[in-house]
């Protein structure tokens, strides 16, 4: 992504929210989203330890950190309407964001083939038959090459135009994300629904500015 | 009582309250098999019982929402007295019952149970309860009757489930007669000699061992007899799969999920998976009744 925007300073009008917010913002550095997550995710592994998950820690693991890696992706796609709509700026937090995200489906995945599923057998008999893991599991897969080119030297590598165009993968992965979550709830529940749902209004609006900026 | 079946189970096989309360230790005899597993031999039949807490609060009870630890939370809301219980269809003596009125007379026995959910979880569970053929017939089961339908309460101001429409409420379950009757099939009204608690099924529920969970409906209100196979609930939202029998078979996977393992409520972080047996360990109590059936069919 592009590094820095330059912002035109507000002159003597008073300051906005949106411009209070950006200049809190400013002072916090992006690594601050690797260190809350990280914290995070340990805190929630002690929990589980410890009883603070209730009586069967393995699933409520796996959900709080597959909750999490989908809100982080949910997040990472707010990233843009949110400055087109409101203002604020969180831009510098993207690329940590998009990284935690995938730590977070790592730990999911981790937490679901080791202590859940326990076996190597099951856990490809699982891939292989259950679709909402073969789902979960081809958004975990798409993942690897963001995460992988997630650095300075990739963008100039790859060229900016094929980066950018490799990481609208985000896209497909957050709905895989959300589909798999879905999938996997039983009877009808809104929480997936809800997530679905924001996946593909940013997406439409997305696609809505790409149009006029294509036509323009 | 029944008298079909044999509870070789007494009051000193179940973990005392002293123990329970503090955590499970003692080892508690098979069901079934009468074999008590005392002298600390951990043999493969050996049921340890849940912890009172395990089982009051990891539960699934859609009226009071999808989570966990939801009815645990919620379920307080719950009015169970005073409680009565439609009983109507092919009976002798249909009515609404007082459930003092209903119970009148029948044995409370003590039944250790293991209880398999579908979800591939399990608990032990140390019921108190009479069984449903004393109930039946208490009330007179008439020839024609092949069937038995159950209902669940809806209190929609009290369950927030009920209110975001999880499931297409009132809950309803049945049993194939021969099921209903068979002597591992119970009303459980206690836990532990207490009082079943309302997140469990309160102020009475069903316990069908060999099933899976789901089955055994809770809160009940109404008990139909009836010749038709009557709707069950999971059936009626997600046909391809839940089927009207849903016995415990590891042998048959559930689409989304295997059955072939469970994993025992109460290990923790590092919890074991171990094997699902056939019947949910029942077989030779209840393979009998589907003699001729093909269960990967007949699901």
């Amino acid at each position: 992504m592009r590094a820095k925007t330059c912002r035109s300073t507000s002159e003597d009008s008073p300051v906005t929210p949106s411009q209070a917010i950006n200049g809190a913002l400013r002072k916090v550095p992006a690594w601050t989203v690797y260190i809350v997550c990280a914290i995070w995710t340990a805190w929630m592994f002690y929990l589980g330890l410890t009883g603070g998950l209730g009586v069967e820690p393995i699933n409520a693991l796996e959900r709080e950190y597959g909750e999490l890696a989908l809100q982080l992706l949910v997040l990472g796609l707010l990233v843009t309407p949110l400055r087109k709509w409101t203002g604020v700026n969180l831009l510098k937090f993207r690329r940590a964001i998009g990284v935690s995200a995938f730590f977070l489906v790592l730990a999911h995945f981790s937490v679901w083939a080791v202590l859940d599923v326990q076996s190597v057998e099951r856990i490809w008999a699982d891939i292989v038959k259950r679709p909402y893991v073969t789902v979960g599991m081809v958004g975990f897969v798409l993942m690897i090459p963001l995460a992988l080119t997630s650095n300075n030297l990739s963008i100039r590598k790859l060229g900016a135009a094929s980066w950018r165009k490799l990481h609208k993968l985000t896209y497909p992965i957050a709905i895989l994300g959300a589909v798999h979550y879905l999938w996997l709830a039983r009877g009808f529940q809104w929480e997936p629904l809800i997530y679905l749902a924001i996946i593909m209004l940013l997406l439409a609006a997305r696609m809505k500015w790409e149009r006029a900026r294509a036509m323009a | 009582m029944a008298h079909r079946w044999i509870n070789n189970l007494t009051r000193a096989d179940a973990t005392p309250k002293s123990v329970y309360l503090n955590r499970r230790q003692i080892l508690a005899g098979t069901v079934g098999l009468g074999a008590i597993g005392l002298a600390g031999s951990a043999s493969a039949n050996t049921l340890e019982p849940n912890t009172l807490e395990e089982i009051t609060t990891y539960n699934n009870f859609y009226e009071f929402g999808t989570g966990k630890n939801d009815p645990a939370q919620n379920a307080h809301k719950l009015v169970t007295s005073p409680w009565s219980i439609k009983v109507d269809g092919l009976v002798d003596n249909p009515g609404e019952y007082a459930l003092g009125d209903l119970l009148d007379g029948l044995t409370v026995e003590d039944r250790i149970y293991r209880f398999r959910c579908v979800e591939a979880w399990s608990m032990v569970i140390p019921w108190n309860g009479i069984e449903l053929a004393d109930i039946l017939n208490k009330v007179g089961v008439q020839s024609r009757a092949k069937y038995v339908a159950f209902e669940t309460v809806v209190q929609p101001e009290n369950m927030i489930g009920v209110q975001r429409r999880v499931l297409d409420f009132p809950y309803v379950e049945g049993l194939r007669l021969d099921e209903a009757m068979h002597p591992l099939t119970i009303m459980a009204t206690g836990i532990y000699d207490e009082p079943i608690y309302n997140q469990n099924g309160a102020p009475i529920r069903l316990v069908v061992p060999w099933k899976y969970g789901f089955k055994s409906i809770k809160s009940i209100v109404r008990i139909t007899l009836q010749e038709d196979e009557p709707p069950t609930s999971w059936n009626k939202a997600n046909p391809r799969e839940y089927g009207f029998y849903s016995n415990v078979n590891p042998n048959v996977d559930h689409p989304r999920w295997s059955q072939a393992t469970e994993r025992r409520i109460g290990g923790g972080l590092f919890a074991p998976r171990i094997d699902t047996l056939m019947f949910n360990g029942y077989e030779n109590e209840v393979a009998g009744l589907y003699a001729g059936q093909d269960l990967s069919v007949d699901i």
